[in-house]
């Protein structure tokens, strides 16, 4: 920090406090960052990240501390207060309309009117249209924006921020559903940004990214700051450290387990997403092979085809030299095979139910006699869950949506755990999941491949994808473009496989 | 108890109107010169046997109307069913219609039949079709409406019940001074009330209803969940249809039913269903029909005009959501200050 300069801070925000009912979910936090720099916020979930940044745009009120911009304190008392101030929001969930164009999104609730209160049309085209540019967007104003990729999307967004005249963007989590190509464009974008005066802070769970683009990183912890790093200072370990507060071994232990080769054999499988592809691959058991490549590779439509919610237009599946059928979720659960989707909150979970039906949604005909429930055996099975696997909850009885994002994970697992997998597919495991929890996940996949489990994990973190496969199979347009063993793991290697060739289909 | 009250706010709510409305009713229906508290007209042998006659075949449909709108779905047909049931029952069992005269008990299976029949049809569009409920039952609320009027040349039709015997008995014959409908809801009622509440089909439909696709995602079959519900709303309204006829003992094909697709949809909303589905529970959907009866009756007991009856009935309902919807921040701003 340059506290020794005479020119203060384009913005701080010092001592910051705020109380929720029950909580204190800030402590005096303080957050500073200057003009064309880029500042990390980082921190596990709850650590109350999200919280300071609503501070930050108005839709939170501190309850003590202030908030100075250029030296003045300011009030910021509704996001239009910090929109004023020049404070823009890009959020996680992208909130753009797809029904309607990308001038319009841009300029939404802020619409040029003419005579009759009618849309001037031309001029918000006319008006978009530079922000587009200067994004390196090269679409027009007038495009739908469901024929845009998310990236492109994320970068909509950006503009309508640049359009108010912002002089920081928030961006909470933006990369968390990018393409690896989307991701580094995004980064570029933000080396320009910053280039142009613009000061960003970046919150963000993926900690490589934050070493490639951050000038200093800000880490909080259970509501307090728990320390700074400057730019040389950054690296993984100190991060995590800062966030944790420990070192994290466990995820780092890549335990030996037998392995029974051929256990789970899939043969010319035929999605309707490729419907010109075919993919074959065979998982050992005891073996976690990871699947990497780019978003839109089709790697959550082969786990969705294998589970038989996607329809399969031909191919076969054994396991452990029975045949599987094909487009049947039943049989395929009947035979322990079981994905844990990307989408929780939409596929994972029924959120607003509580943990005891979520936990048995799958396995209840088993626990009912003459089609009646028996609540005492489901709240038994919940429990054992709950113990096992270590959920943060109050009791069975809590609805889903009330937990974290990683026990809400738990919970996914745990209906599988309950009746004993044979292939577990996981897609995303551990997105918008803290790194405490993240190492708890990566563990229990290490214990159910000692089990002998078949493990097949989807992931677009490559870390992740490094560090607990066996094996790596990099998917590119439908097909299985290669596979990795252990000892030609490497970041190179898997994207080499990843992109070959098209690259430029997939960038923004 | 308390867990129970505090569990199930909407419907201790609706309970407490239920009696507040009966009580209501009870003192502003008195008559001088009579001993109470049998100098009320609402709670006269005749009146109580009549209202719970109604409640009974209200009750049986709404709680199919319920099931559906658990699933997320909606049933909208319900009173044009009637109707085109009605006019059928009537077609196949009196002569004069047409030469074979049928056997009462087979024609009543019949029009049973035809109803689960329409509800599986309705059932299979919006499940495996994935056509949106909606326009589903929108359209079989047009078209069975236009057909009843067709078969019946749009003229009332109407069957003497004489020679029914049993099944003039089980309809609306009484038990212990109650009639026969009254009797089956509480019986419907408590076999749906374990198929909800207790079983795995039960949990299915609530599941269906909260989210669909993570439901299929742990391997339900959906498709036959919703299926089965729209077949049981079927069901369940071709029974009551046959009880209302017993009850109308004619029927006029344009107006025979008329609104109650709309009784059933009120009954459940106000019982605690909601649109969005994945919520309300069977003793809801009973106490929303027994609330609605009750002010229908209120109204006719008054003198008021009867014209008044889908204004009370529709403030009603409007104000019981409402403060469901705003209860809980009225008392939040209370407890802040």
């Amino acid at each position: 920090m340059s506290e020794s300069s005479n020119k203060p801070m384009f913005l701080e925000l010092r001592g910051i406090t705020k109380r929720f009912p029950g909580v204190l979910a800030l402590n005096k936090v303080g957050f500073e960052i200057d003009e064309g720099e880029i500042v990390a916020l980082i921190g596990e979930n709850g650590a109350g990240k999200s919280t300071l940044m609503k501070v930050l745009g108005g839709v939170h009120q501190p309850d003590e501390g202030e908030i100075r911009i250029d030296g003045q304190v300011v009030t910021l008392s509704n996001v239009a207060d910090a929109n004023a101030q020049g404070i823009g929001f890009v959020h996680q969930e992208l909130n753009n309309l797809d029904n309607i164009d990308v001038a319009g999104n841009v300029f939404l609730g802020r619409e040029p009117r003419k005579t009759l209160g009618l849309i001037d049309r031309r001029r918000i085209h006319a008006d978009t249209q530079p922000y587009l540019d200067r994004l390196g967007l090269d679409i027009s104003a007038s495009t739908k924006l469901d024929e845009l990729s998310i990236g492109q999307q994320q970068l909509v967004e950006i503009a309508k921020a640049l359009s108010m005249d912002a002089r920081v963007i928030i961006m909470d989590e933006p990369t968390s559903s990018l393409t690896l190509s989307e991701t580094e464009r995004l980064l570029e974008v933000m080396a320009e940004l910053k280039q142009q005066g613009i000061a960003i802070i970046y919150i963000s769970h993926r900690l490589g990214e934050v070493h490639q683009c951050a000038d200093r990183v800000i880490a909080l912890k259970d509501g307090e700051n728990s320390g700074r790093l400057t730019r040389d200072e950054i690296n993984h370990d100190a991060m995590v450290t800062l966030m944790v507060g420990r070192e994290l071994d466990a995820a780092h232990e890549h335990p030996e387990t037998e392995k029974v080769p051929d256990y789970f054999k899939v043969e010319d499988l035929v999605t309707t997403a490729y419907p010109h592809k075919k993919l074959s691959f065979s998982v050992s058991a005891g073996e976690i092979m990871g699947f990497a490549g780019l978003v839109g590779a089709g790697r959550s439509e082969m786990a969705q085809a294998v589970f038989g919610v996607d329809q399969v237009l031909g191919g076969r599946m054994t396991l452990d030299g029975e045949d599987v059928p094909l487009n049947d979720t039943k049989a395929a659960i009947d035979q322990g095979i079981y994905l844990v989707p990307e989408d929780r909150k939409r596929t994972g979970l029924i959120i607003e139910m509580d943990l005891e039906k979520n936990t048995t949604l799958a396995s209840v005909p088993k626990y009912a006699r003459g089609g009646l429930i028996n609540s005492r055996e489901e709240s038994r099975v919940t429990d054992e869950q709950i113990a096992a696997l270590n959920i943060k909850t109050p009791t069975g009885k809590t609805a889903a949506m009330n937990l974290s994002g990683g026990n809400q994970q738990k919970v996914v697992l745990g209906k599988w755990l309950s009746m004993q997998p044979r292939v577990m597919i996981f897609d995303e495991p551990t997105r918008g999941i803290d790194v405490g929890a993240k190492g708890e996940i990566y563990s229990l996949m290490y214990k159910l491949a000692q089990q002998g489990v078949a493990i097949i994990m989807i992931s677009s973190d490559m870390e992740e994808v490094l560090l607990v496969s066996d094996r790596i199979a990099v998917m590119r347009q439908g097909e299985i473009n290669g596979i990795l063993e252990r000892n030609q793991f490497s970041e190179e290697a898997v994207m080499q496989l990843a992109v070959e060739k098209t690259e430029e289909r997939f960038s923004a | 108890m308390t867990k129970l009250i505090k569990s199930h706010p909407r419907e201790t709510g609706m309970f407490i109107l239920l009696v507040l409305l009966c009580l209501i009713t009870t003192f502003s229906t008195r008559q001088a010169g009579v001993e109470a508290p049998f100098n009320s007209k609402f709670l006269q042998q005749g009146n109580m046997t009549n209202l719970t006659n109604l409640i009974g075949m209200f009750g049986i449909f709404s709680i199919g109307v319920g099931l559906v709108i658990i699933t997320a779905g909606i049933e909208l047909s319900v009173g044009s069913m009637m109707s085109l049931l009605g006019v059928i029952f009537f077609c196949l069992i009196n002569p004069i219609y047409h030469d074979v005269e049928w056997n009462h008990w087979v024609v009543a299976l019949t029009v049973i039949g035809l109803g689960t029949f329409i509800g599986f049809f309705h059932g299979i569009c919006v499940s495996k079709v994935k056509m949106q409920p909606f326009v589903v039952t929108l359209c079989g609320l047009l078209v069975y409406r236009g057909l009843a009027r067709v078969i019946s040349d749009d003229t009332s039709v109407s069957g003497s019940f004489h020679d029914f015997g049993a099944l003039e008995a089980m309809c609306s014959g009484r038990f212990l001074g109650l009639k026969g409908p009254f009797w089956y809801l509480l019986i419907i009622a408590c076999i749906m009330y374990v198929v909800l509440h207790r079983s795995v089909f039960g949990r299915y439909i609530y599941a269906s209803g909260r989210n669909e696709l993570a439901t299929k995602y742990s391997g339900v079959n959906t498709d036959k969940v919703i299926c089965g519900v729209y077949v049981i709303c079927g069901l369940f309204t071709a029974f009551s249809a046959i009880m209302f006829l017993f009850y109308t003992s004619n029927v006029s094909p344009s107006v025979h039913g008329n609104f109650y697709e709309l009784w059933g949809i009120a009954a459940a909303v106000l019982g605690g269903c909601s649109l969005r589905g994945g919520e309300g529970t069977i003793i809801g959907i009973l106490i929303g029909t027994a609330v609605l009866q009750v002010l229908s009756n209120m109204v006719n007991l008054l003198g008021l005009p009867s014209a008044l009856d889908y204004v009370i009935i529709g403030s009603v309902i409007f104000f019981g959501v409402f403060i469901d919807m705003m209860g809980p921040r009225i008392a939040a701003k209370f407890k802040q200050a």
